[in-house]
């Protein structure tokens, strides 16, 4: 319970502005720093889905959580320890196109990499990589030595073994 | 088909009426029931005071001196009534006025709906005159707040804001209308909310919890209760008092959860907490059952976490999740609404006395009496005390006053020593301690209690943070009764300053101006008492005063308020002296 570990917190809500302000403000308030945050629409249609990491202890993220259900606009919270989900981030390298025809070595990182390219043109490529913040890390290493002309990686996004229950909840309300 | 869809049309037009967003906003407040307003006119809100106007025989409008002033009105009425308060205010600055009042009403679960005008919407982000993100700004402070920039939006928004201030744990809600939604036509017809999917605001009552609570109450030794304000939001008066009655159980409140049952009733031991009384802060750490019904476990309450109640079992009542295990772990949490669980718990419980427990109680409550309560209310030295003023105002009101206090040592003395017979009748600000709440709370207290008398027990300090109320005093004619305690000191700063800063009293002796010529001013009468053999006298003349009433008391300069847990020591660490 005392120890900080990494938490994958996931929030379904309403989808309306403001609601992320109100969110980040629990986190805020208690000066617990989100290492990622992802919004996207969930399985139901017209609910939102959160999904934010912080390295907190137990104890803590109960407490937080209680805070974020208890606002009029998210249904559930939820949270999860890396073992509990199946998660990933997705990132993007803007590379310049010489590279990928003069650089042999480049042609190989992607392939052992399962990175896929996204598109490419006469000044540059784009490159998309999913998977681990290691997997991702490394291949950011990798690639830097030729240079990137620019790089940006998303938050976690991150689906649970276990069942999320939201849609029985909705409909036992609705009862 | 066709036929049927254009009779549906028909019905539709027939049921609405086509009316401007500002008077859907008066017209949404009449539906809620809403008879009083308090509020500060400006040029986003406009629209709505044109429409004031017109509704100002259906509609009472209250203008403060000041917005803060109108929140704390607001709640001054909610917290007496058990109604919605409304306050409203204009863009910018009048909204942001109004922060400290909800953020008040937040911390003490004080349903409240703040309107504000908002400029319009094309100018949204533009920096234009008195914008201000009052959303942005509002949002950690309320329980929930929208921004409405269509007029047709109006109905519906305000059904939930009312909805959702009043019911399961309440709060403050902020709605922020833009000029140009005020202004538009919409299509009206009102409906309140009972429900919104995303929002639970009572949870399920579990039996199983409830039989497994009177099973730990039945068959403990030294039960204890604390209670808080959640009795009183819950309208549970009476389920609270019968289980207290049946199983003999000494029951102590927090500042906000007194006057749920009659300060003179015999089970009632006092007030637990920094400044409460000496038995119950001593004997939550000798208890082997702490009964919390509707309270939170606030540091004010519990002193030092680790050393709080360790030897009991804590059985949790309690209306909001996100209170159970948030301070003190709750071998048994019963949630639910506080007049159904308590309900549900009196017939599963055995009757009994605890005599010797009792006892316990009154023993150390001699003890304090002789150290303390004695020399508070019955001074034998020659400065006046302010407990001896709030004893001379029990025996003139017999407890049937509502008491407003401010914040400090007079507030402290006021919760320690002012008798209620009655519920929602002590109005204080608890949880955020904010100095210059009581007067213009007072003013809405009396409102929400027209026929009972309302006494506010206010500090030199807290005084002149809202003294400008006079003028709503003055204007609406309200009786208040107003008693200022006078020490020439911000007191329990003072008292903090002797006691853990070694007397270094730095910007706590105040210079005051003559308070009874400034309520003269607004021609309130007026009295000052600085001798003894004066303030019985006084005291009868300011509460058979037809109205408005000012008295101010010259008390001893230096008191201190005992007992006193010193902040961060364990509750039974408690100080006499």
């Amino acid at each position: 319970m005392s120890e900080i570990k990494t938490f994958t917190v996931s929030i379904y809500t309403e989808n309306n502005i403001g609601l992320l302000n109100r969110i980040s403000a629990i986190f805020q308030r208690r000066k617990v720093n989100i290492e990622s945050l992802n919004t996207s629409m969930s399985e139901i249609e017209g609910v939102s889905r959160f999904v934010i990491v912080i390295n907190i202890t137990e104890e803590r993220i109960k407490k937080i959580i209680g805070q974020l259900e208890k606002q009029v606009e998210v249904i559930k919270a939820f949270y999860h320890t890396d073992e509990q989900t199946i998660f990933l981030e997705t990132c993007l390298f803007k590379i310049k196109s010489d590279l990928l025809f003069e650089e042999r070595q480049i042609q190989n990182i992607i392939k052992e990499s399962n990175a896929q390219i996204v598109t490419v043109n006469k000044e540059f490529f784009v490159l998309e990589k999913a998977g681990r913040r290691s997997e991702i890390e490394l291949l950011y290493r990798e690639l830097s030595a030729f240079g990137i002309m620019q790089f940006v990686r998303s938050g976690r996004i991150a689906v649970t073994k276990d069942e999320m229950k939201i849609s029985s909840m909705l409909a036992e309300f609705a009862e | 088909m066709e036929t049927q869809t254009i009779k549906l049309q028909a019905t539709d037009s027939q049921d609405t009426e086509r009316i401007t967003g500002k008077e859907a906003i008066i017209r949404c407040l009449l539906a809620e029931g809403v008879d009083t307003l308090y509020g500060y006119p400006g040029g986003a809100i406009m629209p709505v005071y044109d429409e004031l106007y017109k509704y100002q025989d259906k509609i009472n409008h209250i203008l403060t001196r000041h917005e803060q002033g109108a929140t704390h009105a607001a709640q001054g009425y909610a917290r007496v009534s058990g109604k919605v308060g409304v306050a409203i205010a204009t863009s910018g600055p009048g909204a942001t006025n109004l922060i400290t009042g909800i953020a008040d009403a937040q911390i003490d679960s004080t349903p409240m709906v703040c309107i504000t005008g908002q400029v319009a919407s094309n100018l949204l982000g533009s920096d234009a005159f008195q914008e201000t993100d009052i959303i942005g700004i509002s949002t950690p402070v309320t329980k929930w707040n929208f921004q409405v920039t269509k007029a047709s939006e109006i109905p519906e928004v305000l059904a939930k804001a009312f909805y959702i201030a009043r019911s399961g744990r309440p709060g403050p809600v902020l709605i922020d209308i833009t000029k140009d939604a005020q202004f538009a036509e919409l299509d009206f017809k009102y409906k309140k909310c009972t429900a919104i999917r995303s929002y639970k605001p009572v949870p399920k009552l579990n039996l199983s919890d409830v039989e497994a609570a009177a099973a730990l109450i039945n068959n403990a030794k030294k039960p204890f209760i604390v209670w808080g304000q959640g009795v009183i939001l819950g309208k549970a008066e009476a389920e609270f008092k019968a289980v207290v009655e049946k199983s003999g159980i000494p029951a102590a409140w927090t500042i906000l959860g007194v006057s749920a049952i009659p300060t003179e009733h015999p089970l009632n031991v006092g007030m637990v907490g920094m400044h409460g009384n000496y038995a119950p802060n001593m004997l939550t750490n000798e208890c082997d059952l702490l009964i919390a019904i509707g309270m939170r476990f606030d540091d004010r309450v519990t002193g030092d976490l680790n050393t709080y109640a360790k030897q009991a079992k804590v059985i949790h009542f309690e209306i909001d999740p996100a209170e159970v295990n948030k301070n003190v772990h709750a071998d048994l949490a019963v949630l639910g609404d506080s007049k159904e669980s308590l309900a549900a718990l009196l017939p599963l419980l055995d009757t009994k006395e605890h005599t010797d427990w009792h006892q316990r109680f009154k023993d150390l409550y001699q003890i304090e009496y002789d150290k303390i309560i004695s020399e508070d209310i019955h001074p034998t030295k020659e400065g006046l005390t302010m407990g001896e003023v709030l004893e001379g105002i029990n025996t003139v009101s017999k407890g049937d006053a509502v008491i407003v206090s401010d914040v400090g040592q007079h507030q402290m003395i006021a919760c320690r020593y002012a008798k209620f017979n009655h519920s929602k009748s002590n109005i204080t600000s608890g949880g955020l301690g904010t100095m210059g709440f009581a007067l213009p709370a007072a003013i809405g207290a009396q409102m929400g209690a027209p026929d009972r008398p309302v006494v506010a027990i206010i500090g030199d300090g807290g005084y002149q943070m809202t003294i400008q109320e006079l003028g709503t005093i003055f204007q609406t004619k309200v009786p208040v009764k107003i008693v200022v305690l006078n020490n020439e000191f911000l007191g329990m700063v003072r008292q903090w300053q002797q006691l853990f800063f070694d007397r270094r009293y730095a910007s706590t002796e105040m210079v005051n101006p003559d308070f009874v010529a400034i309520a003269k001013g607004y021609f309130i009468d007026a009295q000052k008492v600085t001798k003894r053999e004066d303030l019985a006298g006084a005291i009868e003349t300011m509460l058979a005063s037809e109205g408005p009433y000012f008295l101010e008391v010259r008390v001893e300069k230096e008191d201190n308020v005992f007992p006193m847990i010193p902040s961060g020591a364990s509750v039974s660490d408690i100080r006499l002296e």
